[in-house]
C-alpha cells in the first residue's frame, strides 16, 4: 500500500513535468518559428476562468480576450533584460467554484507564472487573490466587481473593471436624471454581483429620496420571472433595476413586456451585451444598461476587429478587460524591463496607459483610478452609447466623442510603442503589433 | 502499518516537490474523505438516503468564519469553534432528521434534497434585513488555525523542512482523519453500528427486536452531520473566504457519489471512492491537453470537457462493471451474490 | 407605515388586485403545466423501475437543442412557422426517444439486480456526459430560441395571456390525457402496470419486461422532448445546463404527487407551479417584507416537506414498504 502510493505519486510529478513542458512547447498554433540567434527568455501568466458549467461562455470570452493581448505582445518581439521574451500563456478552468479556484491558483504558483489575469468571479478571485499574495505572484482581474477583493490591503491585487459602488450609482444617477422615476423596483438574481450591484443602486435611489420597491430576487438560472414581475406590475413602477447577467435578464425584459409592464427597464453590465438583445427579442427596444470603462466604440474599434478576426466570433462581455489586463501586466514588466514580481509590482501601481476600455491607471488599493461608466441604450436592436459618467459627471456620448476628437487611444499609443521602458507611461501592446 | 504512518508523514514533503497545488488537492482529497465517511454513517451504515448532506457542511463552514472573522469582529480560537460547528451541525442534524423519521427512500432523499437547498437560500438571504452572513457576498478574512504562537498562514522551517501552510493543514486533517476513521471503526461493531444495520436491512424487523428505531435513526443524522461540521470548519479556515455558491446540491450529489462508487458501509472503499473522485480530475486537468497535442497536434476539445466528459463515463461504467462499488462491504458481496444466484 | 400602504392600494383600485391574482394564476399553472409534463417521465421510469432518472432533465435539455437546430434551418427555407415548429418537435421527439432507449440499454439495464444507489450514480454520471457533449454540439452560450411563432397577448378577466401559454397549457393537457390513455386503456398499459407491480410475475404471464421497460423510457423521453420545446419557445432562451434545475422541480413535483402515479404528477406539478407563483407574489406582503421572492423556493420545499410529513407517500401515492 505504501509503495504504491509514493510510486503513483512520483508517476504523477513526472506526468506534472510533461504537462508543462509540453504545454509551453506548443500551446500555440503553429506559427514560424522566431529566428533562433537572439537569446530568449520565457514567461509564464496565468489566466483563470470558469471553462465549464454554467457561465463557461463568459470564461471562454475572458480567456480570448487575455489571449488576444500576449499574442500580440509576442508578435512585437518585446525585449525584456536584453533577451526576446515569449510570453506563454497557462489558461485553467476554475469552475466558477471557489475551492476549484484556489487549487488552480497553487497550480500556477508551482508553474511559476510571474502574474495572473484573473479570475472573473468575485467568488473565486477573493480566496485565490489570497493564495497570490502568499506567493507574491501580482493578480488582475477584468471582471471581478466585489469591492472586498481590493479591500484585503493586499499589495498586488489589482481590476481592471470598476467595483460595485463605483458602476451602481452610475447607472442609477443616468436613470434618475432622464426618467425621472418617482418609484423603482429593483431585481437581482441573489449572487454575490447582482445583489452587491442592485445594493448599490438602491443606495443611490434612497439617497436621492426616489421611493424603491422591496427588493424583489430569483437565482442565477432562473428562466421564470413572471410571478415576481406580476407582483411589481400591481405596484406601477416607473422604472425597473435588475442586477443580474444577460442569460437571466433576457427572459426576464421579454416576460416583463409580455406583461405589459410600461416602466423603463435598466441593467448593469451583465446586462450589457448582444446576447441580451438577442435573448429578450424585440422586448430590449429602449431598455438602458451601464459598462464599465468606455465604450469600445470610442477606446478601441480596433479591439473589436481584431478580436473577431482571431476568434471568428464577436467578443462577448469582460474579453476587453481582460485584453487590457494582460496589457497591463505585459506593460509593466516591459516597464521594468522584468518579469519578476518584486521588480514589476512599481511599475504596475503607476502604470498609466488607453487600453480598450480607456484610459488605465490603478488607485493605491489597485482599483481603477476615475473609471468612466458609460451608458448604453438599445435602439432598433443595437447597443448605442449615450452618455459617458465620469467623476459624477454625465456628459452625452456625442459631446464626449466631439471633446476627446481624434479619438483617445490611437495617437499617443503610436508614439508611445517606439520607447521600450518608461514606468509612467508604458505601451499598449495592440498598437505595436503590426510592426 | 508503521510503513504506511511514515509515509504519510513524509508524502506531504514528496508532494511539495511537485508542487504545492499537490499538497493543497490532497487537503482537499482529506476533508472529502472526512465528508464522505460522515455521510457513510447515514446513507451506508442507517441506510438512509441523504441529498442534502452539504447542508452541514456549510453549517459547520458558517459557524467557523463568523467567530474567527472581521465580520462580527470575533476572533475564537479554532479549538472552541470546531467542536461547537460539530455540535451545531448535529443539532441541524436532528432537526433534519425529526420530521422525517417516517419517510422511506425516495421520499426521504427528495426532503433531505429540500432541506440543503432550504440552508443553502438562507445563508444566501440572511444578509439582509439583518446582516448575518453577508449574503452571497460571503465572509473573507477568515482566521487562519493557529495554535500557540505557531499560525497556519505563514511558512516555518523546522528540522530543515519547510512547513508552508497546507503542510501543516495536511498535519491536522490527517491526525483529524485518523481520529475519524478510528470513530468509524469502533462505532460499526459498536452496539449502535449493528443497530443501524439492523435498521437499514428490515425496519420493522428491528422495531420487534427491541431497537429504538426512531432514536437511532436521529443518532445517524446527527453523527454524520457533526463530522460534516468539523469538515465545513476546516474547509472555512484552508480557504480563508466562504460564500454559499461551495455549498450547492452538486456538492451533496459528489460525496454520495464517492460513497456509492468507493462502496457504501465500508470504511475503506469510501476512502477510496473519495480519494479516487478528488485525484482523477486533477489528474486529468494535467494529462488531457498534452495527451491530446501529442495524438492529434492540435487541441480538439477543450480539456475541461474531456475531463467532465470522462468522469461521467467513469461513473457510469464503474456502476455496471462493479454495482456495490469499488470496494463494496461484505453484506453488500453477500447481497450480490445471493441476488445472481437467483435470477429474477 | 401600514396604514400609508393600505392607502396607496385603496387608491390603485381594488380591481387591480384581483387582476393580480389572477394573473399569478396564469403565471403558476403555465409554470406547473410544464413541471407536470416533465415530471411524467420521472414518474413513469421510477414507477416501472423505481429509479430517479437524475438525467431526465437533460432529455429536456437535448429536445430543446435538436428542435433549435431544425428550427434555424428550416425557417431559412421558407419553411412556414407552424409546421416548421411541428417536424423540429417530431425529430426532438425522435432524437430523444432513441437517447432514452441508449441510456436505458446502456447504463440502466446492466443494474437492473444492482444495489438500489448504483443506477443513481449511473443516472448522475449519464448527466455529466448529455451536458458536456450538448456543451460540444451547441457551444457554452445561452442561446436566443427562435420565436417564430408571433406571441400575441389575450385578455382574460384583467390577466393577459399569451397564445403560448394557451398552447403550453392545451399541449400539457393533450399529453397527459394520452399518456392516461395509454397506461389505463391499452395492453402496453396493462403491461406497464403489471411489470411495475411485479416483474417477475410478469415474466412468467408473458409479459415481455426488457421491452416494456425499454418503451417506458422511449415514452418518457419523447414527452421531454416536446417540454423541451415549450420551454424553449415560452422563455426563449435554450443553454446546455438549463436542464438540471427543471428536472430537479419535476422531480420534486412527482415526488409531491406520489412518485409512480400518473395523476399525481400532474397535480404535484400544477400545485409546484402554483405555489412558486404565489410564494413569489405574496410572502413578501404576508411576512411585511422579512421574506420576499427570495425565498419563493424555500416556501416550495417546505410545502412539500410537510406535505410528505403528512402524507409520506404524496399526495396520491400508494402507501409502499421499499427499503433505501
Amino acid at each position: 500500500m505504501k509503495r504504491s502510493v509514493v510510486l503513483h505519486h512520483a508517476n504523477l510529478c513526472t506526468l506534472a513535468a510533461v504537462g508543462v513542458l509540453t504545454l509551453a512547447g506548443c500551446g500555440e498554433d503553429p506559427k514560424p518559428a522566431p529566428p533562433p540567434p537572439p537569446p530568449s527568455i520565457e514567461i509564464k501568466i496565468g489566466h483563470v476562468a470558469p471553462l465549464t458549467g454554467g457561465i463557461a461562455h463568459l470564461g471562454k470570452d475572458n480567456e480570448n480576450g487575455a489571449r488576444m493581448a500576449l499574442e500580440e505582445a509576442n508578435a512585437a518581439n518585446i525585449k525584456i533584460d536584453g533577451k526576446d521574451a515569449r510570453f506563454v500563456m497557462l489558461a485553467e478552468d476554475d469552475q466558477a467554484d471557489p475551492k476549484v479556484g484556489t487549487t488552480v491558483a497553487q497550480k500556477l504558483i508551482d508553474a511559476k507564472v510571474a502574474g495572473v489575469v484573473g479570475h472573473l468571479n468575485s467568488g473565486t478571485t477573493i480566496p485565490a487573490s489570497s493564495v497570490y499574495n502568499g506567493a507574491n505572484i501580482p493578480m488582475i482581474s477584468g471582471s471581478a466587481t466585489n469591492p472586498q477583493l481590493t479591500e484585503q490591503g493586499f499589495k498586488g491585487v489589482f481590476r481592471v473593471m470598476g467595483r460595485d459602488d463605483q458602476q451602481g450609482p452610475a447607472i442609477a444617477s443616468y436613470l434618475a436624471a432622464n426618467s425621472k422615476p418617482k418609484l423603482v423596483a429593483i431585481i437581482d438574481d441573489a449572487t454575490a454581483y447582482g445583489e452587491g450591484l442592485a445594493n448599490e443602486v438602491e443606495k443611490y435611489f434612497k439617497g436621492a429620496n426616489i421611493r424603491v420597491l422591496p427588493r424583489e430576487k430569483g437565482d442565477d438560472k432562473r428562466s421564470d420571472w413572471k410571478a415576481v414581475l406580476t407582483k411589481i406590475k400591481g405596484r406601477n413602477p416607473d422604472a425597473v433595476f435588475y442586477g443580474g447577467m444577460d442569460a437571466t435578464g433576457g427572459p426576464l425584459l421579454k416576460q416583463a413586456r409580455e406583461l405589459n409592464i410600461k416602466a423603463v427597464f435598466s441593467f448593469g453590465d451583465g446586462g450589457c451585451s448582444d446576447k441580451m438583445i438577442e435573448l429578450a427579442g424585440t422586448a430590449a427596444e429602449g431598455m438602458l444598461c451601464s459598462q464599465a470603462g468606455l465604450p469600445p466604440a470610442a477606446a478601441s474599434k480596433k479591439f473589436l476587429d481584431a478580436y473577431k478576426a482571431r476568434f471568428k466570433v464577436d467578443p462577448i462581455l469582460y474579453s476587453p478587460f481582460t485584453y487590457d489586463a494582460m496589457q497591463a501586466l505585459i506593460a509593466a514588466m516591459k516597464g521594468a524591463n522584468s518579469a519578476d514580481p518584486a521588480k514589476y509590482l512599481p511599475v504596475m501601481q503607476k502604470l498609466e496607459f488607453n487600453g480598450a476600455t480607456g484610459h488605465i491607471a490603478f488607485d493605491e488599493k489597485g482599483d481603477r483610478k476615475d473609471a468612466e461608466m458609460s451608458i448604453f441604450q438599445v435602439k432598433e436592436g443595437k447597443l448605442e452609447p449615450i452618455a459617458i459618467i465620469k467623476n459624477g459627471q454625465t456628459v452625452s456620448f456625442a459631446d464626449f466623442m466631439a471633446q476627446a476628437n481624434p479619438a483617445p487611444a490611437a495617437a499617443p499609443a503610436a508614439a508611445d510603442a517606439t520607447q521600450a521602458a518608461q514606468p509612467a507611461k508604458a505601451a499598449p501592446a495592440p498598437d505595436a503589433a503590426k510592426k | 502499518m508503521v510503513l504506511v504512518a511514515l509515509a504519510l508523514l513524509a508524502l506531504p514533503f514528496a508532494l511539495a516537490g511537485a508542487g504545492t497545488t499537490w499538497v493543497r488537492v490532497t487537503n482537499l482529497a482529506i476533508l472529502f474523505i472526512l465528508l464522505s465517511l460522515g455521510l457513510n454513517i447515514v446513507v451506508g451504515f442507517a441506510g438512509l438516503l441523504d441529498l442534502g448532506y452539504i447542508a452541514f457542511y456549510a453549517v459547520g463552514a458558517y459557524v467557523y468564519a463568523l467567530l474567527a472573522s472581521p465580520h462580527f469582529g470575533i476572533h475564537w480560537p479554532f479549538w472552541v469553534i470546531l467542536p461547537l460547528g460539530a455540535l451545531v451541525a448535529a443539532l441541524f442534524g436532528a432537526l433534519l432528521g425529526a420530521p422525517t423519521l417516517k419517510l422511506r427512500g425516495d421520499y426521504l432523499a427528495i426532503v433531505t434534497l429540500g432541506f440543503g437547498e432550504i440552508v443553502r437560500i438562507f445563508l444566501n438571504n440572511l444578509g439582509s434585513p439583518v446582516n448575518i452572513t453577508n449574503g452571497p457576498r460571503g465572509i473573507a478574512r477568515i482566521d487562519a488555525i493557529r495554535i500557540g504562537e505557531l499560525s497556519f498562514a505563514r511558512t516555518d522551517s523546522f528540522l530543515g523542512l519547510d512547513f508552508s501552510g497546507p503542510i501543516k493543514y495536511y498535519f491536522l486533517l490527517l491526525a483529524m482523519l485518523v481520529a475519524v476513521i478510528f470513530i468509524n471503526l469502533r462505532l460499526q461493531n459498536s452496539r449502535i453500528g449493528r443497530a443501524w444495520e439492523a435498521v437499514r436491512e428490515d425496519e420493522i424487523a428491528a422495531r420487534a427486536m427491541g431497537i429504538d428505531t426512531t432514536r437511532i435513526k436521529l443518532l445517524a443524522f446527527a453523527m454524520g452531520a457533526s463530522f460534516a461540521g468539523v469538515a465545513g470548519g476546516m474547509f472555512a479556515a484552508i480557504q480563508g473566504f466562504i460564500s454559499p455558491e461551495s455549498f450547492v446540491l452538486v456538492e451533496s450529489v459528489m460525496v454520495l457519489s464517492m460513497v456509492v462508487l468507493g462502496g457504501m458501509g465500508n470504511i475503506w472503499g469510501v476512502i477510496l471512492g473519495a480519494l479516487l473522485l478528488s485525484f482523477v480530475p486533477e489528474l486529468l486537468r494535467y494529462t488531457v491537453q498534452p495527451l491530446q497535442q501529442y495524438f492529434f497536434g492540435r487541441m480538439l476539445i477543450d480539456p475541461e470537457v474531456i475531463r467532465m466528459l470522462i468522469f461521467g463515463f467513469a461513473l457510469v461504467l464503474v456502476m455496471s462493471f462493479r454495482p456495490g462499488g469499488l470496494w463494496p462491504s461484505a453484506v453488500r458481496k453477500r447481497e450480490l451474490a445471493a441476488r445472481s444466484e437467483d435470477p429474477a | 407605515m401600514l396604514a400609508c400602504g393600505q392607502k396607496a392600494f385603496a387608491a390603485g383600485a381594488i380591481e387591480t388586485l384581483m387582476d393580480i391574482f389572477i394573473q399569478q394564476l396564469v403565471n403558476g399553472i403555465t409554470l406547473g403545466a410544464v413541471y407536470a409534463v416533465v415530471a411524467l417521465g420521472y414518474t413513469m421510469v421510477y414507477g416501472i423501475i423505481q429509479l430517479i432518472n437524475f438525467a431526465h432533465g437533460e432529455l429536456v435539455m437535448i429536445g430543446a437543442m435538436v428542435a433549435f437546430t431544425l428550427i434555424g434551418v428550416l425557417t431559412p427555407l421558407g419553411v412556414p412557422a407552424l409546421p416548421a415548429v411541428l417536424v423540429a418537435t417530431l425529430c426532438a421527439m425522435t432524437a430523444c426517444a432513441l437517447l432514452g432507449y441508449a441510456m436505458e440499454r446502456l447504463a440502466y439495464r446492466p443494474l437492473r439486480r444492482a444495489p438500489r444507489l448504483a443506477p443513481l450514480i449511473s443516472a448522475i454520471g449519464v448527466s455529466i456526459i448529455l451536458q458536456h457533449l450538448a456543451l460540444l454540439v451547441w457551444s457554452r452560450n445561452p442561446l436566443a430560441f427562435p420565436q417564430i411563432v408571433k406571441t400575441e397577448s389575450f385578455a382574460l378577466a384583467g390577466a393577459t395571456i399569451t397564445n403560448i401559454q394557451i398552447g403550453i397549457i392545451v399541449i400539457s393537457v393533450a399529453m397527459m390525457l394520452g399518456l392516461a390513455w395509454l397506461v389505463y386503456r391499452t395492453r402496453l398499459g396493462i403491461a406497464m402496470r403489471a411489470t411495475s407491480q411485479n416483474a417477475q410475475m410478469a415474466a412468467l404471464l408473458g409479459v415481455d419486461a426488457n421491452q416494456v421497460i425499454a418503451l417506458t423510457f422511449i415514452i418518457g423521453a419523447a414527452l421531454a422532448a416536446v417540454a423541451g420545446v415549450m420551454v424553449g419557445s415560452y422563455y426563449g432562451i435554450a443553454h446546455y445546463t438549463m436542464g438540471s434545475a427543471l428536472g430537479l422541480k419535476a422531480f420534486c413535483a412527482a415526488v409531491l404527487g406520489g412518485i409512480g402515479n400518473i395523476p399525481g404528477a400532474m397535480l404535484g406539478g400544477v400545485l409546484l407551479g402554483l405555489v412558486e407563483a404565489l410564494g413569489a407574489g405574496y410572502i413578501g406582503d404576508f411576512t411585511d417584507n422579512v421574506f420576499g421572492s427570495n425565498y419563493q423556493d424555500v416556501f416550495a420545499f417546505m410545502v412539500l416537506i410537510l406535505v410528505l410529513v403528512f402524507r409520506p407517500s404524496g399526495l396520491l401515492g400508494e402507501r409502499v414498504g421499499d427499503r433505501a
